[in-house]
């Protein structure tokens, strides 16, 4: 028995890897369900869009308050707006785009499947020889992970933006400087790494939400297990695979030269 | 024109507990058989694990040459395209209407114009009796109809082999024998092979064509209608005729000790076989036998007062 401790994560671990697989296979599989794609696809903008905006604007401004703080202290003023962009575009964005993509489009997309298992509507599917995977599956990785993309740049422009308005407004800061110094430390590369990270969490977001949702068991509690579970495995892998893609990137592109 | 589905020793196991051992039956084709069993006997199971939805642990199950249990993915797909099935809730879409759920395998598998699909889908819904609801979301209906309208989404294929998860639950009296006549028309009409799990005992007497008896983790008995309602074998005899003489208990089977005590109790006299319920407008079907024509081959004396007309009266008396 104790043997299971160990098998246990394991095997689900494995199991997701192997959904990965199904699912990397079948989004080149004909025929594409564009229809399916439009329709999680703007399902996942309107569960998300609000909430963004309202994490966006405390997230860039407390980023903006802190660094122009210790900016201050360290009397370069005038580089407050690079520091702030840098955070923002590198971290903050994707970070954010993170906790949302798997917040609210990963619960929604866990409960929708984790419902249609229990009514046996993917049972029914199957057996009318159509493949979930294909079918309902694809369409919501690729749609999220589009999403995810979009998301990113609305969290890093209304960051940005909120940052410029703390620290002119409550930090005393120039307007000038802020955005004379936007270019210093910051790279077009740091935007581009910013949405690939937005794509891979999209992808894996989606991936979790309907692996767990497609397995969840023992009625309508189990719904509401699939959600928990997928929520809470997608932040922690989320927020590792943020660090290795950061750690990864660091070494691959180098900080700007002064 | 139907399909006939073997299945070989087949087991399913969740974990440490068997749910059945050694199944081996033929459902021959375009007859109707009815898989009967105490709640909890794995039935449903037995049900998905003949599309392929469950994987048995060992054993097959041969259609049209292609063992189910064992083969591939691709292979699965193409085959489960023969098949009908209707689970216990329906299972419909709740995003979509009925009239798209109707439709969906039509617009998936085949190349038809919507005023094509119109067509068929208008005949099955009419045929079970949905016409007017085309509109209506299956949260918007009650259990009875989403059950018609899963039996309208089976159809649309012409299916050769028709599964049906428990048509009685949930369901009244009349509405049981409205779906069970329905049944009987059906088969007549397309001559699928069709499969009805149930613990409805009243069904399993008038409906099918054959009988099988899930009980205590392996398949007791499976066979032509007469043999099964004549047959003085304990665990059959207390089934299909509902008593609580007999070797099955409230929790699965009795102790020993049960048994013990019941040891000196005869069991009751077997009821008259009914008649089996015939098509509507009295077209013959493909698999149906004469009243009494096993009995005679087989030289079993069926209990007084069988197939008579209205012997279904006597036993509800």
């Amino acid at each position: 028995m104790s043997l299971s401790i160990v098998t246990g994560p394991a095997r689900v671990s494995g199991n997701l890897f192997a959904f990965a697989l199904d699912v990397l296979v079948a989004l080149f599989r004909r025929p594409f369900q564009l229809k399916e794609f439009l329709v999680q696809a703007w399902f996942i903008v309107k569960v998300t869009i609000v909430p963004t905006a309202f994490v966006a604007i405390p997230f860039g401004a407390v980023i903006a308050l802190q660094t122009g703080g210790l900016i201050k202290q360290f009397g370069a003023q005038s580089f407050t707006g690079s520091a702030a962009v840098l955070a923002v575009v590198q971290q903050a964005g994707p970070i954010a785009t993170a906790l949302l993509i798997a917040g609210a489009a990963g619960s929604a997309i866990a409960a929708d499947f984790g419902a249609r298992r229990i009514r046996e509507e993917l049972d029914a599917m199957m057996v009318l020889g159509i493949d979930p995977i294909q079918r309902l599956v694809v369409p919501r990785v690729l749609a999220t992970m589009l999403v995810a993309v979009f998301l990113n740049g609305i969290v890093t422009v209304v960051g940005v933006a909120g940052g410029y308005v703390f620290n002119v407004v409550l930090q005393d800061g120039t307007p000038g400087a802020y955005l004379a110094s936007f270019t210093a430390l910051a790279q077009l590369p740091d935007m581009y790494q910013g949405m690939v990270k937005a794509l891979i969490f999209g992808f894996l977001a989606a991936i979790v939400a309907s692996y767990k949702g497609m397995n969840a068991k023992g009625g309508p509690k189990g719904v509401g297990d699939a959600v928990n579970e997928a929520v809470v495995i997608t932040f922690t892998l989320l927020f590792v695979v943020n660090f290795f893609i950061t750690a990864v990137y660091i070494q691959l592109v180098p900080p700007k030269g002064m | 024109m139907g399909v006939e589905v073997v299945v070989e020793g087949l087991t399913k196991k969740f974990g440490s507990q068997t749910i059945w051992n050694d199944v081996t039956l033929t459902l021959p084709a375009g007859e109707i058989s009815v898989m009967l069993g105490p709640s909890g006997t794995g039935k449903s199971v037995f049900l998905k694990t003949l599309i392929g939805l469950l994987k048995p642990n060992s054993g097959h199950v041969f259609i049209e040459g292609v063992d189910i249990a064992n083969c591939k993915e691709k292979e699965l797909y193409e085959i489960r395209k023969l098949f009908g099935v209707l689970f216990q809730d329906g299972a419909m879409f709740g995003s979509m209407d009925l009239y798209d759920n109707v439709a969906f395998p039509l617009r998936e598998h085949t190349r038809k114009s919507e005023s094509e699909i119109r067509t068929i889908v208008m005949d099955k819904m009419e045929l079970t009796g949905l016409v007017g609801a085309e509109r209506k979301l299956p949260g918007e209906i009650s259990g009875g109809m989403r059950k018609r309208a899963g039996l309208a989404r089976a159809l649309v294929l012409d299916p050769e082999i028709l599964l049906i998860d428990e048509p009685d639950s949930g369901l009244d009296p009349v509405r049981t024998s409205y779906i069970n006549q329905l049944f009987i028309d059906l088969n007549a009409q397309i001559d699928a092979t069709f499969l009805i799990v149930t613990h409805d005992i009243n069904t399993a007497r008038r409906v099918p064509d054959n009988i099988g008896l899930l009980y205590h983790k392996h398949l007791a008995m499976f066979g032509p209608r007469e043999m099964l309602l004549t047959s003085e074998e304990p665990v059959v005899a207390q089934f299909l005729n509902a008593q609580t003489v007999g070797p099955i208990g409230m929790s699965e089977e009795k102790d020993a000790d049960e048994l013990a005590s019941e040891a000196g109790i005869a069991m009751p006299a077997l009821p008259p076989v009914p008649l089996q319920l015939e098509t509507s407008d009295g077209r013959p079907r493909r698999g149906q036998r004469d009243p009494g024509a096993w009995c005679r081959d087989n030289g079993v004396t069926p209990p007084p007062g069988s197939f008579a007309r209205d012997a279904d009266q006597a036993v509800t008396a």
